[in-house]
This record gives structure tokens, C-alpha cells and sequence, in this order.
């Protein structure tokens, strides 16, 4: 789960970590009041939505010559113009795609002045097994380009899992940013706070990106994106107030209701398949004989009729698809229950474009069997390949 | 021979008595007689459990180490929830259980960082979780992949996906090949056994003719190993290799189905890791269908 950048920055407030002070508002009529209430003279509107890029990002409806998703204002009727400038509109980034996205909030933040900008993050180092800090003197732009170009400019700092953040690691971060006096003063505390939050919140990423040397000399978390390990849901009741589902794609949200793992694509023929692995394979393997998937969509192990009836209503629903591919290895899961439960959600929801189905492995003569004796206009397919160039060519014609 | 289990195996459970741990130990036992010796649950030791299908009996153990100590038990299998899953591990460690399969999918990651610091100062080794198991055929089944599919043989199969495990095995048997024994590492980001692991065991074991390596997006665990078959193949020691790597056209920075399967920062996509194991000698098939036919082929060659 995604958070946006005020609630990160009030999460990490709570932790004692050095944050502007800031309001979010949802509608311009708020802008006034939050500006009011800040010490200005300098303000910061920022957009908030889960993409990176705000700043350099363009308004779909305000034309390329206007401001982007970050702005500073130098004063409140700044703020106030800029808010409802803002607002509603569509803001596209690198990372948002070219449909963009629309922003709903805002968040009005006192400004800073700033000496230096860091990188900084937090996230689980699959390589050493380890949370890592991953830090730079190159921050405020985009690191995977510093990661690219100038990679000795990016140290990581694996933390022990038993010992915590040592002294001997702020240390070396602090070494790593060059910081001195009151600055070096900050890290000793900022990190461990950094660190705490992200292993007691279950996160699985925390980017400080810049993290900031103002020049009086003090450290600041001028941005802060927050993801947070899905897994750990469960120990977390106080994070779930933050998720934002207009932020989410609503094929996805009615997938997680029912557990299914699902992934909106831009292609049309749309997947239902058992298990992460074969599932991306079957996108990959629709790709490779020359369409796109319309989605990924991993039922899991042990569906039932009606997960696979809820999959086939989401798969349906997606007016882009043109073409289905049922593609099934059943390893506990039987085929028969399988194909049970494709005819049961045929019957509910309709079909209206070609159905590919594959069955494999537990009982798949049974499940074919009743396939085939369904009445229903389902193409069958002896396996992956089989099945793939079916799907294409019923979609293509 | 075979890799990590054979017909000497003996497997406690941990999670035993849920509906998934008693289901799953019905088709062990009737899988070629797996050793399957008893269970745990920390309120039910002494019960007997017994099986559904034809009223085979294991008894309940309070603990992991009480289970080892009265049945010699020298592998553990998990069921557990997520929630209590890394404790099981735990648990399992400290009993100095020398194989835990961890098949429980939706493990807290920070919950298996804690437990890989503990398993490298341990003596057991640890595969998944979120994996389908392992299973060496006519000998021992630990998890959930369907028997049905085997048949003894030459070929070593490790892989991050279940059901693409699944294929292989399926593949390789219809072309009359067979498996020493079929791996799941599985689909985590942090997870107890790599690859590389299983690389080594497989070069070491003569029954293991070829190997087959099933990879996907995210990390480089795939090119890790890769460097080191290159580094192995150096000393003399190769065996020929197919391959196959789920997620070409995944979209970077979503996590498909697996908790480890993302491209992110630009990192973990499919063609670095295909490029990586082609220059280790592995002959990457671009059809999950083809995984067998491609290792038969290069046999034949």
C-alpha cells in the first residue's frame, strides 16, 4: 500500500523526525486558512498523488507553458491562486503514464531555505536480507539516473537486524553526506527515528528524496514517500484509514476483495490463471505471439467457484477485452472444480467474446469433459502454446 | 540419489490439525509412503491426529524439539498462518531441525529478516516460505505439488513459481526424462534458500543428470547465480542447463502475485536476467511450454 507525501510526513512527525509544518486540504476554500496558519513568508503547494515527478509534471488542462505539480508561492494570495489552479486537474508525470492523474488534495507546506540536497531511503536489501540505507549527496533528482550514470555516488549502509542502527552506521551515512556540526547533530538522531518507523510499520520502501541541510545548518525531510509491505496488513489496523482508493484502479479494488492478485494492463485479451509464475508467463507467451494481455490475474491455489466467478467478472467487465485465456495447471486444484466453476460464472455473467481454456494436471479429462459437454462455445487447447496462438487468432480474426 | 529428501526423511508438521496441514499430509503419506512422523500444536500435544483417507495415525507434539526428540524427525513442514509463521520457523531452528520447508504464503518481510539472521548463525536450512516444497520422487513429498506429475529420473528442478514448477516437471516427465528432485525456493523477496544452494547440490549429485532453472522478475538472484555457474564451469564442474524466466512483459514498479516479483528502480527485469543465464551456458526457452523440449534438445546436441 501507497501513502501520500503529508500522511508519510505525519507518520515520521510522530516518530520525532524534523518536518515542515504543513496542512492538507481537499478545496481551495481551505487554501486561505492553511496558509494562515503557517509561518510564510515562503509556502509550498504540492500535489498529492502516489507518482513521483510532481514537480517537473504538467497539468493536462492548464497547456505546457503553466506551472508544475509542485509550486512555491510567495505569498497567500499565491497560495490560494495556485490551489485553485491545482485542484481537480490532471496531473501527468513520468511515472503517472500519459493518462495522468487527477489531483484531489493538497498539501500547503512552510518553505525552507535550503543549503544541500540528500538522497536518502530506506528499504529491504534482497541481497543481503537486510533493511538497507541507501544514501547519495545527489538528491531532489531522479536516483535511478544517478544510479545509472554516477554510481559511485550512491552508498549503502546494511543494518543488522539484532544491533539496530549503530553509532558506527551513522557514522558512515553521516560521512557519506558530509555532514558537519549541528547537521552531523541531526543524522545521530534522524536515522535511527528513520529506521524505527520503517521496521515497526512494516514499510517496504521510505524515500527522503531530498532530504535537506538548510542553511541554518539543520537537517529536514522535505519529501517522504511511503510504501508499506502488503503482508503485514494484518498487525496494522491503525494504517488503514490511509489507504486512498480513488488513487487505485477499481478492477484492483474489487480484486482484493476477494484475494485475488490482479494487475490492470493495457492490452484485450484478458487471464485467468493459477499461480504468480504461470500467470506472468501466460501474459508473456500472449506477447509473444504477438498480442497483449489485457491483465494479470493469479487466482491462487485453492479457488473456489466463487473466486473464479468473481475473476471472470472483473476480466468481463474491462470493456477492452476482447478475448479470454483460461489457462489452469491443477496441481491440489482439480480441473474439474476448474471447469465448474468457468461454466457457473459463464452462465451468471455471460461471454460475449472467444473463451480459450487450458486445463492441466488433477482430473483434467473430468474437467474437459465438462467442458465439452457444457453447450457452451469454449475452445479448448492442449497446452500453453496451443492455447496462446487460439486466443490470438480468435481475437485478431 | 537425490537433493535435500529421500525415503529416509522424516517429517514433523507444524500446523498439522488446520484443514490445509491435515489435507496436504493425506497426499504425503499416500505419496510413495513419505516418512511423515507427527505433528505440533502448542495446546494439543498428546492427541492423535489422524488421516481422513485411510485413518493413519501421528501424534500430536507440544513442541518442535518434543516432536524431534520422540521421533528422530529431521525435517519440519510449515502450515502455519502468516501471522505465527515465522515463529514456527523459529521454533524450527531452535529444535535444530535440519530441513524446515516453509510453504505459507504472505509472510511479513520484516518478519523474515529477523529469521534469516537467526538461520545463518543456525545449523538448519531453510526453503521458502511461499513455496510448493520439495519432492524427489517414489521417495519423499514435502508440500503441496501433485505427485501425479513425477516420475523418476535425471533431471534437477529448481524454480521461484510453483505452478511453473509444475510445468517442468510435467514437461520433463512426458519427455521420458524424469526428476532426481524438484525444488521451490520460492516467490519472497527474502526467503531462506537461493538458488545458487540448489545449483550446487544438483552439481554435486550424480543421480542429476541436467538441471532446470525456473526464474522471474525482481532482484538478481537469477544473475547471482548465473556468475556462479560460469565460476563452476571454470573448475570443470557443468551439467547442461534449460531455463526459463516468468515476467517479460510485466510493468515496472507492480508487484505481480509474488510478494518478490517487481521490477523496481529499474532493477529485476526479465531480459538482464535471460541475457545472464544465457552467458552461463543455460538455453533460455522464450515458451513456458517448451521448457522440457528445450532441455531435450540440448541433451541431444
Amino acid at each position: 500500500m501507497n501513502i501520500h507525501e503529508h500522511q508519510a510526513k505525519a507518520l515520521l512527525k510522530e516518530y520525532g523526525a524534523p518536518v515542515a509544518s504543513g496542512v492538507a486540504i481537499f478545496s481551495a476554500d481551505e487554501a486561505e486558512a492553511a496558509a494562515k496558519s503557517l509561518p510564510g513568508p515562503l509556502y509550498v503547494v504540492k500535489s498529492q498523488i502516489h507518482a513521483g515527478g510532481r514537480g517537473k509534471g504538467k497539468f493536462k488542462e492548464l497547456g505546457p507553458d503553466a506551472k508544475g505539480g509542485v509550486r512555491l508561492a510567495k505569498s497567500i494570495d499565491d497560495v490560494v491562486a495556485f490551489s485553485k489552479e491545482m485542484l481537480g486537474n490532471t496531473l501527468v508525470t513520468k511515472q503517472t503514464g500519459e493518462h495522468g492523474k487527477q489531483v484531489n488534495r493538497l498539501y500547503i507546506e512552510d518553505g525552507a531555505d535550503i543549503a544541500r540536497e540528500l538522497y536518502c531511503s530506506l528499504l529491504v536489501d534482497r541481497a543481503t536480507s537486510k533493511v538497507s540505507f541507501v544514501v547519495s549527496t545527489e538528491g531532489g533528482m531522479d536516483i535511478e539516473a544517478v544510479a545509472e550514470h554516477t554510481p559511485e555516488k550512491i552508498i549503502t549502509v546494511a543494518i543488522d537486524p539484532v544491533a539496530g542502527v549503530t553509532a558506527d552506521d551513522v557514522a558512515k551515512i553521516n560521512a557519506a553526506y558530509e555532514l558537519e556540526g549541528a547537521a552531523a547533530e541531526d543524522g545521530k538522531a534522524l536515522f535511527p527515528i528513520l529506521y524505527k518507523a520503517f521496521t515497526e510499520k512494516d514499510m517496504s520502501l521510505l524515500e527522503v528524496n531530498p532530504l535537506i541541510v538548510m542553511t541554518n545548518g539543520r537537517l529536514r525531510v522535505l519529501d517522504a514517500k511511503v510504501s508499506f509491505d502488503n503482508n503485514a496488513a494484518f498487525r496494522h489496523e491503525e494504517l488503514k484509514p490511509l489507504r486512498d482508493l480513488s488513487e487505485e484502479d477499481a478492477k484492483e479494488i474489487e480484486a482484493s476483495k476477494y484475494d485475488l492478485a490482479y494487475v490492470a494492463l493495457d492490452g484485450n485479451i484478458g487471464c485467468m490463471v493459477n499461480g504468480a509464475g504461470l500467470a506472468m508467463s501466460t501474459m508473456d507467451i500472449i506477447k509473444l505471439y504477438g498480442a497483449e494481455p489485457a491483465n494479470f490475474l493469479d487466482v491462487g491455489g485453492g479457488a473456489s467457484k466463487e473466486k473464479v466467478t468473481a475473476a471472470f467478472k472483473i476480466i468481463t467487465a474491462d470493456p477492452a477485452v476482447k478475448g479470454i485465456l483460461v489457462n489452469i495447471f491443477g496441481g491440489i486444484m482439480r480441473c474439474d472444480v476448474i471447469a465448474e466453476g468457468v461454466i457457473a460464472a459463464v452462465k451468471e455473467v455471460g461471454l460475449e467474446v472467444p473463451l480459450v481454456v487450458r486445463l492441466e494436471g488433477t482430473r483434467v479429462k473430468e474437467g474437459k469433459e465438462i467442458l465439452d459437454q457444457s453447450g457452451l462455445n469454449v475452445i479448448s487447447a492442449d497446452d500453453l502454446d496451443d492455447a496462446a496462438q487460439k486466443i490470438v487468432k480468435a481475437v485478431q480474426g | 540419489m537425490s537433493i535435500l529428501v529421500n525415503k529416509d526423511t522424516k517429517v514433523l508438521v507444524q500446523g498439522l490439525t488446520g484443514k490445509t496441514g491435515t489435507f496436504h499430509t493425506e497426499q504425503a503419506l499416500a505419496y510413495f509412503g513419505t516418512k511423515m512422523v507427527g505433528g505440533t500444536h502448542p495446546k494439543k500435544g498428546g492427541e492423535v491426529w489422524s488421516s481422513g483417507v485411510d485413518g493413519t495415525e501421528l501424534p500430536i507434539f507440544t513442541s518442535v524439539a518434543e516432536g524431534k526428540d520422540k521421533t528422530g524427525a529431521n525435517a519440519s513442514v510449515i502450515y502455519v498462518p502468516p501471522a505465527g509463521a515465522a515463529a514456527a520457523i523459529e521454533e524450527a531452528i531452535d529444535a535444530e531441525i535440519e530441513l524446515i520447508v516453509c510453504i505459507t504464503e504472505g509472510v511479513p518481510v520484516m518478519d523474515m529478516v529477523r529469521v534469516k539472521a537467526k538461520l545463518e548463525k543456525s545449523k538448519s536450512r531453510l526453503i521458502g516460505p511461499n513455496c510448493p516444497g520439495v519432492l524427489t520422487p517414489e521417495e519423499c513429498k514435502i508440500g503441496i505439488m501433485p505427485g501425479s506429475i513425477f516420475s523418476k529420473g535425471s533431471v534437477g528442478i529448481v524454480s521461484r513459481s510453483g505452478t511453473l514448477t509444475y510445468e517442468a516437471v510435467f514437461q520433463t516427465t512426458n519427455e521420458g526424462l524424469g526428476q532426481t528432485t524438484a525444488v521451490g525456493i520460492g516467490g519472497d523477496p527474502v526467503k531462506g534458500t537461493e538458488f545458487i544452494d540448489m545449483l550446487e547440490m544438483f552439481l554435486a549429485d550424480e543421480a542429476t543428470k541436467s538441471i532446470i532453472m525456473i526464474g522471474e522478475i525482481g532482484g538478481s538472484a537469477e544473475e547471482e547465480a548465473a556468475q556462479f555457474l560460469i565460476d563452476e564451469a571454470k573448475k570443470g564442474r557443468k551439467k547442461p542447463m534449460a531455463g526459463f524466466i516468468a515476467g517479460r512483459t510485466a510493468p515496472p514498479g507492480r508487484t505481480m502475485g509474488h510478494a518478490g516479483a517487481v521490477i523496481s528502480g529499474g532493477k529485476g527485469g526479465a531480459e538482464e536476467k535471460i541475457q545472464a543465464m544465457e552467458a552461463a551456458g543455460i538455453k533460455v526457452s522464450a515458451s513456458p511450454a517448451r521448457i522440457g523440449a528445450t532441455l531435450a534438445e540440448v541433451l541431444k546436441s
